[in-house]
């Protein structure tokens, strides 16, 4: 086997692989950088996943293909902003404890999304989905133009996502109050900001972007519906966020890290190679382990992560 | 009549929860076109309805009491392990492998030998979590969610490979199961011709175990500290690391001796597909349960129920069985919730206060609340 064939697959298969890691991932940036870790991220994108493929599926064969694609992602956003708010009912408003609460958030999303699968769809069945569009001129570039500019239109906006949460974060008002709100609730509080609101902003914000990822999964890439589709990957977006010290630069380079090594699996079963399958699968499960263990990053977190934040005590 | 008050204030708040928890799974239930009602009717009444029903309720319980004892343990010494389910994949892989390969040993010998393999191989894979987050500061919930889906690997692996039935490469059909274990692994039938087996007892007393472990014992008392506050613990001379470590064995050992228990009571062989929830399904029953050992076996047969109820409406209702995963995320969010009031004296007040104000509950007023807590 070539090797520079297959390096060639395993980019460019590998960059569209990264864009349901990398929406989940900054809209669970906005997240923690508002204070609140948000574990259901895994429910959030089956629901999504679900829930985009939908349209799709009762509108296959008819005529209206591109428009139930467009359906799909809006009813995915907003399907993943809805559960968000539900998380910050609970987590935000009742200051219930965010590691478990995520952990029924993410109950509640796959088992909504597994009924109504079973319910609307039965069993496994593809959709045309999203084809690519390669981009004119550039697309031709040699080996670079197909890596990069012959995706379809969900990655070029992905990757667009990454200049624009940086911005949103760093460079507007509202992004500044976000990483208040993480930091120092009590600072932002005296301020005049309401911490509470803003964090329910954030979570709703999230969550649509894990619903877009979501249904990233089950339109562009996949193009069909399964139980295990997202496969924890709502997990290791979360993983993500830690590894990329909360910064969009940093989640990007993570969830290619990601991506490669998954586009990597592949290749090595599709090329014939001998190694066991379930071995090659676990790879990228195993890697979010070791880079979880390299990355030192405790100092670098917003410091109010994790602990909800009550007006009326005072300490 | 401040004392009456916090009674029907706590009573108020669990039935605020469940009715919660209740009109999410409903809501779900009416987009899918099935009626509630009858959906959750069949649930309670379903298995209810026989002998063999009421058996297998048990069957169900006794995996999850196991699995949540453990939880309860990690839970309580500040480490939330969530990787139960591949920590009963490594236990069982453990069992049927010692049961493989020392068939001829006489039964008092084999089926300890057998379970303490099990429960070996699930804490060395919880033990593998507890390390990484007192050594690396490694997140649990993470790495113990990707240990999940490496050990749901592993265990295809194994059964699809070295320890595949040689039958079933013979017939050539190739299902990834192993061998049949021989007679004298097997745990004994309580109830003949139902599945209910004696790790019911089993469960039971380590139950009993565990309530004293947590709260007659140093080692106890000093995991329940490292988690209730870390940074007291630790100046109070508790090896707060160590602790989250042990927890970490405790709650992979017993994740990994229900699998092992599951495989001799209940299948006798490894098969795909045989936890099917029981690690995820534990820690709501662990919740549930108060995080408490004489709470966890109730809270573990209601579950049981449940389990086996929403199998029977699968088959008479059509309503798919991943419902249960809906109302499992949906008692998680309802009891977290229904804790942060249940606690809260402010809370509490703040209700007596608007209540008293529209005239109602005139016993539960600021000024009989001001004792406090």
């Amino acid at each position: 086997m070539n090797a520079g064939r297959m390096a060639y697959d395993i980019l460019s298969l590998g960059v569209p692989f990264s864009v349901a890691l990398l929406l989940a991932a900054l809209g669970e940036m906005f997240n923690q950088r508002a204070g609140v870790f948000n574990l259901g991220c895994e429910g959030i994108m089956a629901m999504g996943a679900y829930l985009g493929f939908l349209p799709a599926y009762l509108a296959r064969s008819g005529p209206y293909g591109p428009w139930a694609d467009v359906l799909g992602f809006a009813l995915a956003a907003a399907a993943g902003a809805l559960l968000a708010l539900v998380f910050a009912v609970v987590t935000v408003t009742f200051r219930a404890p965010q590691g478990i609460a995520g952990i029924g958030l993410q109950m509640l999303g796959v088992g909504v999304a597994g009924t109504l699968f079973r319910h609307f769809t039965g069993g496994v069945t593809g959709v045309e989905g999203v084809s690519a569009w390669p981009i004119p001129v550039l697309s031709r570039i040699p080996l670079l133009g197909g890596v990069l500019f012959n995706h379809n239109p969900v990655v070029y906006v992905a990757f667009l996502c990454v200049p624009a949460s940086w911005y949103l974060l760093y460079r507007t008002p509202w992004g500044l109050r976000v990483r208040a709100v993480g930091t120092h609730p009590r600072a932002a509080d005296t301020m005049g900001i309401d911490v509470n609101r803003v964090r329910y902003q954030a979570l709703m914000l999230g969550g649509a972007m894990g619903g877009l990822g979501g249904a990233y999964l089950s339109l562009c890439q996949a193009k069909m519906f399964a139980d295990d589709l997202v496969a924890g990957r709502g997990f290791i977006a979360v993983a993500l966020v830690y590894f990329g010290r909360w910064s969009p630069w940093g989640i990007t380079g993570g969830a290619l890290l990601f991506s490669l090594a998954q586009a990597f699996q592949l290749a090595i079963q599709v090329g014939g190679i001998h190694f066991p399958y379930e071995f090659a699968v676990m790879l990228p499960y195993a890697l979010v382990i070791l880079v979880l263990a390299l990355a030192r990053y405790r100092a670098l977190g917003p410091t109010a992560l994790g602990k909800p934040f009550n007006r009326e005590m005072r300490i | 009549m401040p004392r009456r008050f916090a009674l029907v204030y706590a009573a108020g708040v669990v039935v605020l929860a469940a009715a919660g928890a209740a009109a999410v799974a409903a809501a779900v239930l009416a987009v899918i076109g099935a009626s509630p009602w009858a959906t959750f009717a069949t649930i309670v009444t379903g298995p209810l309805q026989d002998v063999f029903g009421v058996t297998e309720i048990l069957v169900r319980a006794v995996p999850l009491v196991l699995v949540a004892l453990g939880v309860a343990i990690s839970f309580r010494s500040g480490i939330l392990n969530i990787g139960a389910e591949g920590q009963i994949l490594v236990g069982i892989l453990c069992t049927t492998a010692v049961a493989l390969w020392l068939p001829g040993l006489p039964r008092y010998v084999l089926v300890p030998l057998c379970l303490a393999a099990g429960a070996a191989g699930g804490a060395l894979w919880g033990g593998i979590a507890g390390v990484l987050r007192a050594r690396f500061d490694v997140n649990e919930i993470l790495s113990t969610v990707m240990l999940n889906y490496i050990a749901a690997q592993l265990y295809t692996f194994v059964l699809r490979g070295p320890m595949i039935d040689p039958a079933e490469l013979m017939t050539g059909s190739g299902t990834p199961q192993s061998m049949r274990l021989v007679r004298a692994a097997w745990l004994d039938r309580i109830v003949p011709g139902s599945r209910l087996h004696t790790g019911l007892v089993l469960a039971l007393a380590l139950a009993g175990l565990v309530w004293v472990l947590l709260f007659r014992t140093t080692l106890g008392y000093r995991l329940r500290a490292a988690g209730a506050g870390a940074k007291a613990a630790r100046y109070a001379g508790v090896p707060v690391e160590r602790s989250l470590v042990v927890a970490m064995l405790f709650a992979g050992g017993f994740a990994g001796l229900a699998g092992g228990v599951e495989v001799l009571g209940v299948h006798h062989r490894a098969i795909e597909a045989i936890s099917s929830g029981y690690g995820f399904a534990a820690i709501v029953v662990a919740l549930f349960g108060g995080l408490h050992p004489l709470g966890i076996v109730p809270s573990a047969v209601f579950f049981g129920q449940l389990l086996v109820g929403a199998d029977m409406t699968q088959r008479s209702a059509g309503v798919p069985a991943n419902m249960v995963l809906v109302l499992q995320g949906a008692i998680i969010l309802a009891i977290v919730s229904a804790k942060m009031y249940l606690n809260n004296p402010y809370a509490r007040q703040r209700v007596a206060t608007a209540l008293a104000r529209l005239g109602i509950a005139r016993g539960a007023s600021p000024q009989a609340e001001e004792a406090g807590p």
